[in-house]
């Protein structure tokens, strides 16, 4: 065994509940699972037959824990279908590759039970009949972590598929699934215009599964319990567990495990910080857009954070206290102006301009009209690149705007008292590691 | 006619929102983006086409009919290897089009 880094995280599931994802002992939270300890936990039980796992994994509801929040369970029937149709295997890719800086869950995953990734990615391969999988990943001690317990495996542990690691360097976009294909088929890292989507038309042009590490680390446990203890954590539309990552307020980060349905009011007190204090909260990672106080009314799962316009994304918190949201804003959108593909114009003008005007109106120099701008981009740039960065900028926007009017109407008065003591600036705001720090 | 506008090469000329305005829209640098699912009624098939045959960087492509049948075809001879290879006129039988 040995210890794993990021040991200043704090890293706990939800008390009182058996924790699915992070270790069961709170002192081996960063001490890397071996072959030996995952499999007497039950792991890398044989498959007896891989259709009745999918109609389980259906009933389990298991949700995409990638962003998206998609039903795995239909993506893994389209995957199947479509080799089924052209007669070809399929491939399937455990994406690991956490572009959101705001976010550590897949790398606390890949680096401390690669067992339990690697024993997902066999149960969705032989759901989808897949004869290859990949790991892809940018984080070299997560690359290290699965390699060597690859090396742990005995000949044909994981079936008939050969796993390959593939690491490439990180970015925002080189999670995104048709990233991961392009790479993988020898392209740069960057996403493709869709269609095809890669359940059609993927690595090598076969129909390929990309899913999330910890949405395939939901497989074993459905394969040893079944749907109905997975659903008996969690709500209707949003079962089982999540991890989320818990950053801002100067504290240290945290990664919990609760169950959906949690109320954010009890994760954020169970990290040490104040209700009272709270402004709002930079959601889903860079993804969903900012909330405010009206945050606290709200409990983690799609559909509750979905209706307040918002997203629960990968499951990353940043809360907002002391810093001015104008401010991280504008962090935020300069970030996705430097961090973009540089593809699609729409998105490389779009997230300029309006990283420019945020810029502008932290430094209590923007004009109604260039608001007025802010206030159109937000609206009729959404859904014009080929991935969702542009959609990603046009949610802060638009929610910068619509949920602190107050702080915004200041900031043209240049105003705030915040940022004359000093704005807010951040490469990448609320990272929980700088890159390349493994 | 099914066409897909491929935004990662579309280089902001505009001569498809000239041709067919309906379909292209551009946005405040001159960029495209498709109008609905890129299915075209069979009267704005010809504006549609050339748009996709104005445009410099052939960003608007013809968008077939998914085939989901033997991707790479055996039909050739086993001596003569170059029956096999990738031309342009048996482009269609891999499954790929323009």
């Amino acid at each position: 065994m040995e210890t794993t880094a990021a040991s200043t995280i704090t890293i706990a599931a939800w008390p009182g509940s058996l924790p699915r994802l992070l270790r069961d002992q709170s002192d081996l939270q960063t001490v890397r699972e071996d072959y030996a300890n995952y499999s007497d936990g039950g792991g890398y039980r044989p498959l007896a037959a891989a259709d009745a796992l999918l109609d389980e994994v259906e009933r389990s509801g298991l949700l995409g824990r990638g962003g998206a929040g998609f039903p795995l369970a239909v993506k893994l029937r389209t995957v199947r279908d479509n080799g089924l149709r052209s007669s070809v295997d399929t491939v399937v890719v455990a994406n690991g590759e956490e572009g959101e800086p705001a976010s550590i869950k897949d790398r606390w995953l890949l680096r401390n039970r690669p067992h339990l990734i690697l024993d997902g990615l066999r149960l969705a391969a032989a759901i989808v009949a897949a004869d290859r999988a990949h790991v892809y990943v940018s984080d070299p001690e997560s690359a290290r972590s699965v390699e060597t317990a690859l090396s742990e495996l005995g000949a044909g542990a994981l079936g008939a598929i050969n796993v390959a690691v593939r690491v490439v360097d990180p970015g925002y976009v080189a999670g995104e699934e048709t990233a991961a294909v392009r790479a993988l088929n020898g392209g740069p890292v960057k996403p493709t215009d869709k269609p095809p989507r890669p359940f059609e038309e993927g690595v090598a042009g076969r129909p390929t599964l990309v899913s999330n590490v910890e949405t395939l680390a939901g497989l074993p446990y459905i394969q040893q319990h079944g749907a109905a203890a997975f659903r008996s954590q969690g709500t209707t539309g949003s079962p089982g567990t999540l991890l989320v990552t818990i950053t801002g307020t100067g504290r240290p980060p945290g990664l919990y495990e609760v169950p959906h349905g949690l109320a954010v009011t009890e994760l954020i007190a169970l990290h040490g910080i104040s209700a009272n204090a709270v402004q709002g909260a930079l959601m889903g990672g860079y993804f969903a857009g900012l909330l405010n106080r009206d945050v606290l009314g709200l409990t983690l799962d799609h559909e509750t954070i979905r209706a307040a316009g918002s997203g629960l994304g990968c499951g990353a918190i940043s809360v907002i206290t002391d810093d001015c949201p104008v401010a991280v804003a504008a962090s935020v959108l300069a970030y996705f102006d430097r961090e973009n593909a540089g593809q699609c114009g729409s998105c490389f003008n779009g997230t300029a301009a309006m990283a420019a005007v945020a810029g502008a109106l932290r430094d209590g120099v923007a004009t109604d009209e260039d608001l007025a701008r802010l206030r159109r981009w937000s609206v009729v740039l959404r859904g014009r690149g080929a991935c969702a960065t542009l959609d990603a900028a046009t949610n802060i926007a638009a929610s910068l705007l619509d949920k602190f009017p107050g702080p915004v109407q200041s900031h043209l008065d240049n105003g705030c008292q915040t940022c004359q003591l000093g704005a807010f600036r951040a490469d990448r705001p609320y990272e929980v590691e700088a890159v390349g720090q493994a | 006619m099914r066409i897909r506008l491929d935004r990662t090469v579309c280089d902001g000329f505009g001569a498809c929102a000239k041709h067919a305005p309906g379909y292209f829209l551009l946005d405040d640098w001159g960029y495209a983006s498709l109008e609905g699912k890129g299915d075209v009624a069979e009267g704005d098939r010809d504006a549609v086409i050339r748009a996709l045959l104005d445009c410099p960087v052939h960003a608007i492509t013809e968008w077939g009919e998914r085939r989901y049948t033997e991707p790479h075809p055996t039909s050739g001879s086993a001596d003569d290897p170059s029956e096999n290879l990738k031309t342009e006129a048996n482009e269609a039988e891999w499954g790929f089009t323009r």
